[in-house]
């Protein structure tokens, strides 16, 4: 079946960055009520200089295969990454969820998470799939990020929103 | 799956199997790219006979109305068929017809049940104290509840200031009753409980725990959603005080439940839900009450969905629950033997041999539920994943999720063996450290 990609069975074996690190700026914990995964997130975000940057994220993550994974895919995608691209990365991966398998997904903006395409076909496993990155989102307001998302129509609730940059569609 | 070589377990011939297969139409769809449907989550919601589809359908074409209303001949037939279908359920358990109350499932019911001990308030002038709780009053419930059963009791307590309690799961996944002698006290005013556990198919003994809750002058409210579709149920003899079942798991429509409660205390319960066709006259300022069980129906019922489920009773009596039971048991075993076999399954419940409902619920060590039931689905059999409404349970069971294979009258031994099949390629895919199934690339 092609949910299972091999990379997913490997991040969800060995799950990268795993594990709750000090210091951190935000922890969240989220959970999907449906199924009770659950996942316990921090992230660790730094203003030297002027721009925003995710230091560290750091989760424990109780589920599926989907969710433990994804997590695991974030936490590569997002470590060390100015907040602005990482927010990008997280609409990306959304934009590719939500997509119902219509949008495959960039490799250069969501990494390993082009493996999740198949699980968009999937409805009920979709909220697997997102439950570490919206969980990321929320830390991420939680140490004072404006997580506006990137919107492709003007919204008056986003007005500061930036350019859409998402991920590229095929 | 290749046809039977030998005859079916339990009380059906293959002929019979076959013919009650053919009353569903759902049953010869395909899923997941040309794959049969092998449907064991008949706990989640059952599929529905041809004869229950036509009864709705019936009443839509020819009597539709608003029962209880109107002086015109559709309205009078309307009404008819809809009390006739309280009639045809309320024999089926074995009660007076005026003691069962149409709701819209059975998660209403139990509210409905709970909401009457919070109307209660004693400055309300409540018409039996049974029903007033306050602070210094217990609730008793069991960890194995649904969250139906749980979470309007939790809220009733909240409200009143009562105390909620609960019995403890033992390893055996049946009810601890060790410490029942402190749960059940003088202070308990009500108590809840499954009739039959909807995750671990355990049967408790409501009797026994009736007696024992009537002793201390507490009232008994089962959730009997999964015996009802499975085993006889007869509220003469099986001493609780009210029953709550959902019709869409007893092959019938969705959008219908039924409670039903004894005569003399739906007399003296205030109602949950008000409005038309629940009062006996109206004033300005307040409004008196119908008789039950019109007192606790307000609005305009669900009937057609009532009249289709009368229709899915009158079809399981033509059949016989005792022959479901003992059709389903047979299946139940079977799948508990294939499952011992695979020693990387944790079966949930009751050992093999007492008797369960017509649920397993499993856990493979290593692998989360919605990935079993993923790879399942994956060759066609549905399955439920997940903690199945009863988070409480899961905690006690140490699983964060478990994945549970239930069965209907319609059930075939070749399901069981389709599930198994499917089951194997769970260690495959994920790579767990077990022998190798037999015959899995």
């Amino acid at each position: 079946m092609d949910l299972y990609q091999e990379l997913i069975l490997e991040h969800s074996k060995r799950p990268h960055h795993a594990g709750l690190r000090e210091p951190f700026t935000a922890e969240v914990h989220h959970i999907n009520p449906t199924c009770g995964d659950e996942v316990t997130l921090r992230v660790a975000v730094s203003e030297d200089g002027g721009e925003a940057v995710v230091q560290d994220l750091s989760y424990d993550a109780k589920g599926c295969s989907i969710s433990v994974a994804s997590s695991s895919v974030l936490a590569d995608e997002v470590i060390g990454r100015p907040v602005s691209e990482a927010l990008e990365t997280v609409e990306a991966m959304r934009t590719m969820l939500t997509s119902k398998g219509k949008v495959a997904g960039d490799e250069e903006v969501i990494g390993d998470g082009v493996a999740f395409a198949g699980v968009a076909k999937y409805p009920a496993r979709v909220k697997c799939a997102l439950l570490g990155w919206t969980a990321f989102t929320d830390a991420l307001a939680r140490s004072g990020q404006d997580i506006a998302r990137p919107r492709t129509t003007t919204s008056p609730l986003s007005s500061s929103a930036k350019p859409t940059t998402t991920g590229a569609t095929s | 799956m290749s046809s039977a070589a030998t005859p079916h377990v339990g009380a059906f011939t293959d002929e019979e199997v076959a013919a009650i297969r053919a009353d569903f139409p759902i049953l010869s769809r395909t899923v997941r790219d040309g794959r049969p449907l092998v449907y064991l989550d008949s706990g989640a919601t059952s599929h529905k006979p041809t004869a229950v589809l036509d009864a709705e359908r019936a009443f839509y074409e020819q009597h539709n109305a608003a029962v209880h209303r109107g002086a015109h001949q559709l309205a009078e037939e309307a009404t008819d068929d809809f009390e006739a279908a309280r009639e045809t359920i309320a024999r089926f358990i074995g009660a007076p017809s005026d003691e069962v109350v149409f709701t819209k499932n059975a998660t209403e019911a139990l509210n409905l049940v709970a909401y009457a001990f919070s109307n209660a308030a004693p400055t309300d002038d409540p018409k039996d104290d049974r029903f007033v709780l306050g602070v210094g009053d217990e609730i008793l419930v069991t960890e194995m509840e649904h969250h139906a059963n749980l979470v309007p009791w939790q809220e009733l307590a909240r409200r009143t200031g009562a105390t909620l309690r609960w019995i403890p799961v033992g390893a055996d996944g049946a009810l601890d009753l060790s410490d029942l002698d402190s749960l059940l006290t003088e202070r308990t005013k009500v108590s809840a409980l499954a009739h039959v556990s909807n995750v671990l198919g355990t049967i408790n003994p409501v009797s026994e725990l009736a007696e024992r809750a009537h002793a201390v002058g507490a009232l008994v409210v089962v959730d009997a959603c999964q015996s009802v579709p499975h085993l006889p149920v007869d509220v003469a003899t099986l001493g609780a005080d009210f029953i709550a079942f959902s019709g869409h798991k007893l092959y019938g429509p969705m959008g219908i439940g039924v409670l039903w409660g004894r005569a003399e205390l739906l007399d003296v319960m205030p109602p949950f839900l008000t409005g038309g066709s629940m009062i006996e006259l109206v004033t300005m300022e307040r409004s008196t009450w119908a008789p039950a069980p019109q007192k606790f129906e307000a609005g305009v019922p669900n009937a057609a969905q009532a009249v289709g489920l009368a229709a899915a009773v009158r079809w399981i009596e033509a059949i016989g629950l005792a022959r479901i039971q003992e059709h389903e048991g047979a299946l139940v075993d079977e799948l508990l033997a294939g499952l011992e076999e695979r020693p990387w399954v944790r079966v949930v419940g009751p050992p093999r041999g007492v008797p369960r409902g017509g649920a397993v619920a499993f856990v493979v060590e290593g692998v989360h539920a919605h990935d079993v039931g993923q790879v399942l689905d994956d060759a066609g059999v549905a399955v439920r994943v997940g903690h199945h409404c009863a988070w409480p349970l899961h905690r006690a069971l140490d699983a964060a999720a478990t994945t549970r294979a239930s069965f209907a009258v319609h059930s075939t031994r070749e399901e069981v063996a389709a599930l198994l099949e499917a089951l194997d390629r769970v260690p495959v895919i994920f790579g767990l450290d077990v022998a190798t199934p037999a015959g899995v690339a």
